[in-house]
């Protein structure tokens, strides 16, 4: 069973935010690694992009799939995570640090606070299982 | 996307004991991957690796004519091989398009084993069935024969220790022999889809856990590892051979595929010869190539490939990382003229033009010793 932070947010989408200040950071959760497998491509927005809540900001590619990422909170693109260009691997080796995608600066500072905490999160993964 | 119950190979409790996530292939479930893809991948590079290929057909074809009716189906000689030999075929309709890649056994004089993709059963089976009728005998063993490829450089180790006879340790590459191994009774293959070496063992459907199990164990020490379609898939493209549904289909013919080497126009009529001669004499309006992308993206199967105007030329058929060569790599069909090795073409990755260059294949060619 994956551990999750439990300073995060998620979403259905097996993204994570953690905010950080007036900020919030965006990664995918250790579920979405483990169903996804070897990463081998991660895509990431210019800086400065705005996007919408639950807007495809990019997407991550394992050796067999292509999957789309979408924004947990509506924000713009402050700063991306560019070893990923390079080592890609950083998503599976650490989902919640290493691997993480964006920085967002909220259009809303308090739309984090409407994702799942960690204990919904558990019982929503629970429930998709089998 | 595929639906409705799944058929169960024998060792579908081994893949769940070993960690492996079922998914659905063509009406079998099957396992996708266990430790990992790239772990997979380079395990077989590296060692060796065992796969569940239980879930491919199995046709018997006995009697006198049996080996000119299967010479008569497919594209290369059957009627040029020796008892225990084994040759790489496509197998075409009137058209000259590809209905199955088949490897064909000859066990006897009159008695020849066709192996066909677990997607294509049904149709090889009926198609052989009525070549067979009045000139043969005919049996789909499809469901009573188990097939286990063991791949990679250390298969050879495995195998011995798992106990098998000297000589089917040296058996030839495309021979086979029956031998006992793991204490069970099956027909050993020098053969594989991976770029390895290795032997595929057919076995009877019932006895797959044991023989499964005995090479386990006896690979433990030579670091074999159970290997997922994930790895199946990369290994095979980077040796660049075929997959049945992407880069071979009713709508390709051999020639244009890149099996000229195993359609052989000289052999006596078959089945799609004189289209393909046609064919040939018209000349080919497009060839299959290897790519590897020079831009950041990966070409994966369907998207579109360009010319330097960004104008759709053609379309990747196989696509993913090459663990071993490093490289995004790919198999496409582009226009003749596009063909030649070194060619810059583009591959449309989610609207966007993504630099590619044609280069020789195979992609992976494993050094010999």
């Amino acid at each position: 069973m994956a551990n999750y932070p439990k300073d995060l947010r998620y979403t259905k989408d097996h993204e994570w935010a953690r905010k950080e200040g007036d900020l919030v950071r965006v990664g995918i959760t250790g579920h979405a690694v483990e169903q996804l497998g070897d990463i081998t491509l991660v895509d990431l927005p210019a800086k400065g992009t705005k996007f919408g809540t639950h807007e495809r900001f990019g997407d991550i590619e394992s050796v067999k799939a292509v999957s789309e990422l979408f924004t947990p909170i509506a924000g713009e693109v402050v700063e991306t995570n560019k070893a990923l260009d390079a080592k890609p691997e950083l998503v599976n080796e650490g989902a919640y640090d290493k691997g993480w995608m964006m920085v967002l600066k909220p259009s809303n500072p308090s739309e984090v606070d409407s994702l799942m905490d960690v204990d919904a999160y558990e019982k929503y993964v629970a429930s998709l299982d089998h | 996307m595929e639906s409705g119950p799944q058929k169960r190979t024998p060792l579908f409790d081994e893949h769940v004991a070993l960690g492996g996530r079922m998914v659905p292939f063509a009406g079998w479930e099957m396992p996708v991957q266990y430790e990992g893809v790239i772990a997979e991948h380079n395990a077989v590079r590296n060692a060796a690796g065992l796969f569940d290929v239980c879930h491919m057909g199995e046709l018997i074809l006995e009697g006198e004519h049996a080996i000119a009716v299967v010479d008569y189906l497919v594209t290369n000689d059957i009627k040029g091989l020796s008892d225990g030999q084994a040759r790489y075929t496509a197998c075409c309709n009137a058209e000259g398009t590809i209905l199955d890649d088949l490897i064909i056994y000859r066990h006897s004089p009159t008695k020849v084993l066709v192996v066909c993709n677990a997607s294509n059963v049904e149709k090889i089976s009926k198609h052989f069935e009525k070549a067979a009728k009045d000139h043969c005998e005919f049996r789909d063993v499809s469901e009573e024969t188990a097939l286990i490829a063991l791949q990679g450089p250390r298969a050879a180790d495995v195998i011995w220790d798992a106990k098998c006879a000297a000589s089917t340790q040296k058996l030839a590459s495309f021979h086979f022999a029956k031998d006992q191994v793991g204490g069970v009774d099956c027909t050993v293959a020098r053969t594989g889809y991976t770029g390895e070496d290795g032997f595929e063992l057919f076995c009877a459907w019932n006895d797959a856990p044991k023989l499964w199990r005995a090479l386990m164990e006896a690979g433990k020490k030579h670091g074999l590892a159970p290997i997922g379609l994930g790895a199946r898939d990369t290994l095979r493209l980077e040796a660049r051979l075929s997959l049945y549904g992407n880069d071979i289909d009713e709508t390709t013919n051999p020639l244009e595929a890149g099996l000229g080497w195993v359609t052989k126009f000289d052999k006596g009529d078959f089945v799609g010869r004189e289209a393909l001669a046609a064919i040939k004499e018209a000349g080919l309006t497009r060839k299959i190539v290897g790519f590897e992308m020079t831009g950041r993206g990966i070409g994966r199967h369907g998207y579109p490939i360009t010319d330097a105007a960004a104008k759709h030329v053609g379309i990747v058929t196989s696509g993913s990382p090459g663990p071993t060569v490093g490289k995004n790599i790919g198999l496409g069909y582009v226009p003749t003229a596009m063909s030649e090795v070194g060619t810059k073409i583009g591959i449309e990755i989610r609207g966007k033009v993504i630099d590619a260059v044609v280069v020789k294949t195979p992609f992976y060619k494993r050094k010999k010793d």
